[in-house]
């Protein structure tokens, strides 16, 4: 009888190809509709009034003059809104014909404000006020004490936001006693959440959730939040569909913050360059709850002395998201980029120096092994050279590294595979695809699972009515979803293979599914096409369950959990004008066994140009005295551009001790490093430290004046 | 976006008839790459839009007397696609191309980059053109690190936004305009600009009915006219400047004559740079000429809180403008 552990590396016919993204065609031709393309008959457009306030009390809303205008057909009002907490907070929303009526409408809604003070900076420590979070382990201050040589400075990485480019929303409608919601989110089993049921007054086993494509999410896009709250009561309201999606600004400012993380950090070494001490002081906001990122020190966690003080600053900013690796990133840098420093007070050099201190991580093999095929890739050795550029002229070039880890073990996930008697094949999953690929990796695991080819397999995901599976959110899903369509394929090939057995003169036990036939283990000739034997099965379909739960799915191999990259950035300085030019940046990465090494590399090159862009360019700026946003665009607000990038090189590990330790996720991992790789490298490459992301050329510019290195 | 009214007229006659004496009541739309924006955002909410669409004779470049004449409604690809322009104004072309959009370069026009309305994050938020709360400069009390070095004692510090200010004032342009009595009024460019001092006035000379027409450039009467614009951007592709510098000067054996240079992004108008141009006269085009003129050029600069880092960037642009220039 077929096995459901994955194949080994000679029996996969798709598992681990690099095939081509299904839905590529439908999204390069603009036939993929995202929740923006869907509109539905009668429908009404629906925008929301905002608080132009950091913080104020509200003391009455008056919707009347926007109830008057003609084209208005909806009024929504927080009632319970008696204070708001920051610039962009919604308080009321209105539904039109028009997307420019309700425009209209929202400016004339008046909202009574008694403003009230407001704190929006997050990078002083002395905001904070109360008992830190303190942690400590060893002996710091001995260890200190005994250092050969320490080294202490400050680091920071500002609040920056997801920047979807689909923003957050939903079409809402609600007919015959039921809700249809078409949101973008990250989370389609998940979505129709009480909140969403209450606002509409429908059940939640009567709301009908679809998303078929995701222009972004990140970590930003699990709930259905206020707007689609908002659109729900308003589409019950009226009676007609609604469409409510965040225009730009309010996308940048109320939609998911990164929490900022400045630091205080010293490092205690030998002299020969192994770490002992490591105390951090970190400060940050979240908005108005939540906490800054607090996982220091960040991979090297087995330094035996460390102190860990945690400072929460409460600002008036929009509320903190989940981002890509929540904390992750952070940490990385200011962890990574203390390390660096210290290796550079030991005139030492960093891919010596963070080798020679591997130990202190969780997967010390697996980083050596990644780290001496990165500066290959980079030519590292070629290239290499202590702190500061010494060539002539105002281009100074510099090598920078950096190490991350994350989790990845597969969630909840159930599958139904159908077989139809004329040998068609359905997979069905209340999954979602963010463009990840995960509808694609779910046809070749059910494809190669039946030995079929690809398009044998039709796979439906992105509805709540398919078998529940976990939101994309931690490098869950494909360890999740391969796996339960792996179980539910091979119970469905078992099923098809007692109904030919007998036929084939064996038992079950002795047939697999190879090339388009179930065939004999020991006598391959003995064999039935496909579809010969999915006539066997008699006029109904049989539909199998496959149900993957983290614990169990760990404990069989199918999916595993700790993945460990290394990335090294190659870039230029210009120190007369402060521009960074990234030349080059290597990722080398692992993620257990790869199901689709094309869209896996995607993966990573994808996060690189979102790591550079954090690095160089992602910054939110807030105006401290009246606490707005004043970046809330993409002209201030910048992303890298493919200029920008230089050349990306990807490298997964794979093989012995990798394929064998089940499918791990990737989406996140290597969007961590580059902030510490590429602020590494621009320290090599000008001599000295920029403090704090992003590298603009005004902190590059000041920094270098700060150290003489330029007047 | 407010409602108004939209028109197109075929002659300018008709256009500035459809004008208002004043500010805010009516607005012209070239391109629309700045106008479309600021009417969304609200910035702008007139009664009613002129379109020049429909101007022929604001479109085209050619040869007059008095040297070349680019049409205020000729697009930026048009301009640096032109092959006279392309020959012997490097400065414009640099100029354009760093704008670094094909989109912005192929709809936006040379009246419309002239006229753009600044991109101080203050007025784009809706505090007016000098930025104020109350009796405040929220410009001075907050993040100004993109606003101006020099001309900061005056209450505008947003930076004027053209990067074709500089090199035409530099080349020594004529901006021509038109009013409602048909009158035409030239305005040598290095008047065009001018600094608010109250909310009610704007930043150029042109008065709220009058429309540009065109822009002319001098013949350089046979001579060898050098000219280079530098500019200091973050992105490599579609990004503001933090700072440009163009220059120009006649070469007569070796040596520079009657250098103009002029910097942008740093003041409310484009900084002409007088003196750092005077040290250009009779000098020797070398490196050592070039620092020079870049630190007098940083000479007398007032930063605000967040972007004494230009003054360095004053420096690299006007020694890379010049030694471009030479080379
Ligand atoms: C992201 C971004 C980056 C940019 N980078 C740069 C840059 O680096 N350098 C740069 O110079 N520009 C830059 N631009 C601005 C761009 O060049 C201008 O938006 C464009 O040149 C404006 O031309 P337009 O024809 O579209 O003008 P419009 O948007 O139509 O008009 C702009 C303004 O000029 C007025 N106007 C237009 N024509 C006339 C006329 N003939 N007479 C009187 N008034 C007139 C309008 O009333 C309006 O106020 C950038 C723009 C963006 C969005």
């Amino acid at each position: 009888m077929p096995k459901a552990e994955w194949p080994p590396a000679e029996k996969r016919t798709l598992i681990g190809k690099p095939i081509d993204r299904a839905d590529g065609p439908a999204k390069a031709t603009g036939t993929a509709k995202y929740s923006y393309d869907i509109n539905r008959p009668n429908m009404l457009w629906a925008k929301v009034v905002t608080s132009p306030h950091p913080h104020a009390e509200v003391a009455g809303i008056d919707t009347s003059a926007a109830e008057k205008l003609e084209g208005v057909k909806g009024v929504w009002k927080d009632e319970a809104a008696k204070e708001v907490n920051y610039v962009g907070q919604i308080v009321a929303a209105v539904a039109a014909t028009t997307e420019e009526i309700a425009t209209e409408a929202v400016s004339l809604v008046k909202v009574n404000y008694n403003p009230l003070e407001h704190q929006v900076v997050d990078s002083d420590p002395e905001l904070f006020k109360g008992d830190p979070n303190k942690r400590d382990q060893g002996n710091v201050d001995e260890a200190f004490g005994k250092a050969d040589v320490t080294h202490s400075g400050n680091y920071g990485v500002p609040v920056i936001t997801h920047c979807c480019l689909e923003p957050h929303g939903q079409v809402a409608e609600i007919r015959d006693g039921e809700m249809y919601v078409w949101p973008s989110t990250q989370n389609v089993s998940g979505y129709a959440d009480r909140g969403l049921s209450e606002a509409a007054g429908i059940p939640q086993n009567k709301i009908h959730v679809d998303c078929q494509y995701m222009g972004g999410g990140f970590g930003s896009k699990f709930n259905p939040g206020k707007w689609g709250t908002i659109s729900a009561a308003l589409a019950k309201q009226t009676g007609r569909p609604v469409k409510l999606l965040l225009d730009r600004d309010l996308e940048l400012m109320i939609a998911g913050n990164r929490p900022s993380g400045f630091s205080k950090i010293k490092v205690g070494a030998t002299k020969d360059g192994k770490v002992t001490a490591f105390e951090s002081e970190v400060w940050g906001t979240s908005g108005m709850s939540g906490n800054p990122p607090d996982l220091m020190p960040y991979v090297f966690d087995k330094i035996p002395n460390q102190r860990r003080i945690v400072k929460r600053i409460q600002t008036n900013r929009g509320p903190a998201q989940a981002w890509r690796a929540p904390r992750h990133p952070q940490n990385c840098y200011l962890t990574l980029a203390a390390l660096a420093d210290t290796a550079a007070a030991l005139k030492m050099d960093e891919l010596e120096f963070f080798t020679k201190n591997l130990d202190l991580t969780a997967r010390p093999d697996v980083y050596k092994e990644e780290l001496e095929i990165a500066a290959r890739l980079v030519n590292y050795n070629q290239k290499k050279h202590v702190r500061g550029d010494k060539t002539p002229g105002p281009i100074k070039r510099g090598l920078g590294i950096s190490v991350h880890t994350w989790g990845g073990l597969g969630h909840d996930s159930e599958c139904d595979v159908t077989v139809s008697p004329d040998g068609s094949v359905e997979a069905k999953i209340g999954t979602q695809d963010l463009g990840t690929g995960t509808r694609t990796v779910i046809q070749q695991v059910v494809a190669d699972t039946l030995g079929l080819p690809l398009d044998a397999v039709k796979v439906q995901i992105g509805k709540n009515e398919f078998p529940r599976s976990g939101g994309s959110g931690g490098s869950t899903t494909i360890g999740g979803v391969s796996t339960s369509s792996r179980l539910a394929a091979t119970a469905a090939l078992n099923a098809v293979c007692e109904a030919v057995a007998q036929k084939l003169g064996t038992t079950a036990e002795n047939l697999e599914a190879a090339g388009g036939a179930i065939r004999q283990v020991d006598k391959p000739s003995n064999r039935i096409s496909w579809k010969d034997a999915c006539a066997a099965l008699g006029v109904m379909p049989i539909t199998k369950r496959g149900t993957q739960t983290r614990n169990e799915g760990k404990a069989k191999g199918f999916t595993n959990e700790g993945v460990g990259g290394v990335q090294i950035a190659d870039v230029s300085v210009d120190i007369e004008t402060g521009v960074v030019t990234l030349n080059e940046m290597v990722a080398v990465q692992d993620c257990g066994l790869i199901v689709n090494l094309k869209l896996t590399e995607s993966q990573v090159y994808g996060a690189l140009i979102m790591g550079i862009t954090y690095a160089l360019y992602e910054e939110a700026v807030y105006d401290p005295k009246t606490g707005r946003m004043l970046n809330a665009d993409m002209e201030f607000y910048r992303l890298a551009g493919i200029k920008d990038i230089g050349l990306l090189k990807v490298h997964m590990m794979t093989g012995k001790g990798y394929d064998d330790r089940g499918v791990i996720g990737i989406g996140e991992p290597p969007v961590i490093s580059p902030g510490a790789a590429i602020g590494n490298a621009v320290a090599n490459a000008i001599g000295v430290r920029v403090p704090s992301l992003p590298l603009t050329p005004d902190r590059i510019i000041t920094a270098l004046q700060k150290e003489g290195s330029i007047v | 976006m407010k409602a108004f009214e939209y028109s197109a007229p075929k002659s300018l006659k008709d256009a500035t008839a459809l004008l208002s004496s004043s500010w805010g009541e009516t607005e012209i739309l070239a391109g629309g790459t700045d106008l479309v924006t600021s009417l969304k955002q609200g910035i702008a909410a007139p009664k009613r839009v002129v379109s020049l669409r429909n101007i022929r004779e604001l479109r085209g470049v050619d040869n007059s007397r008095q040297g070349l004449r680019i049409g205020a409604m000729t697009t930026l690809e048009e301009i640096a696609q032109n092959k006279q322009i392309k020959e012997a104004y490097p400065a414009i072309v640099t100029a354009i191309s760093s704008i670094g959009s094909p989109q912005i370069i192929s709809v936006g026009t040379i009246g419309g980059d002239l006229c753009q309305r600044p991109r101080c994050w203050y007025f784009r938020n809706g505090f007016g053109l000098l930025g104020r709360q109350g009796e405040t400069s929220l410009v001075r009390t907050g993040d100004n690190r993109y606003h101006a070095i020099f001309g900061t004692d005056g209450p505008a510090l947003f930076v004027s936004p053209s990067s074709l200010g500089p090199p035409l004032i530099a080349l020594g342009a004529t901006i021509t305009a038109v009013g409602p009595d048909g009158k035409k009024r030239d305005i040598p460019a290095g008047q065009f600009f001018q600094a608010p001092k109250s909310e009610s006035e704007r930043e150029t000379a042109l008065k709220s009915n009058e429309i540009l027409t065109a822009i002319t450039i001098p013949s350089a009467g046979g001579r060898s006219l050098a000219n280079a614009t530098y500019e200091v951007r973050h992105r490599h592709g579609l990004d503001w400047p933090y700072v440009t510098a163009s220059v120009a000067f006649q070469r007569e054996n070796g040596v520079a004559r009657k250098p103009q240079l002029v910097l942008g992004h740093v003041a409310p108008v484009p900084w002409v740079s007088a003196k750092a141009a005077q040290a250009l006269e009779g000098g020797k085009l070398d490196e050592a000429t070039a620092k020079r003129c870049g630190d007098l050029a940083a000479e007398g600069a007032k930063p605000l809180s967040g972007n004494a880092y230009k003054i360095q960037l004053v420096k690299t642009a006007v020694k890379r403008a010049v030694l471009a220039a030479a080379a």
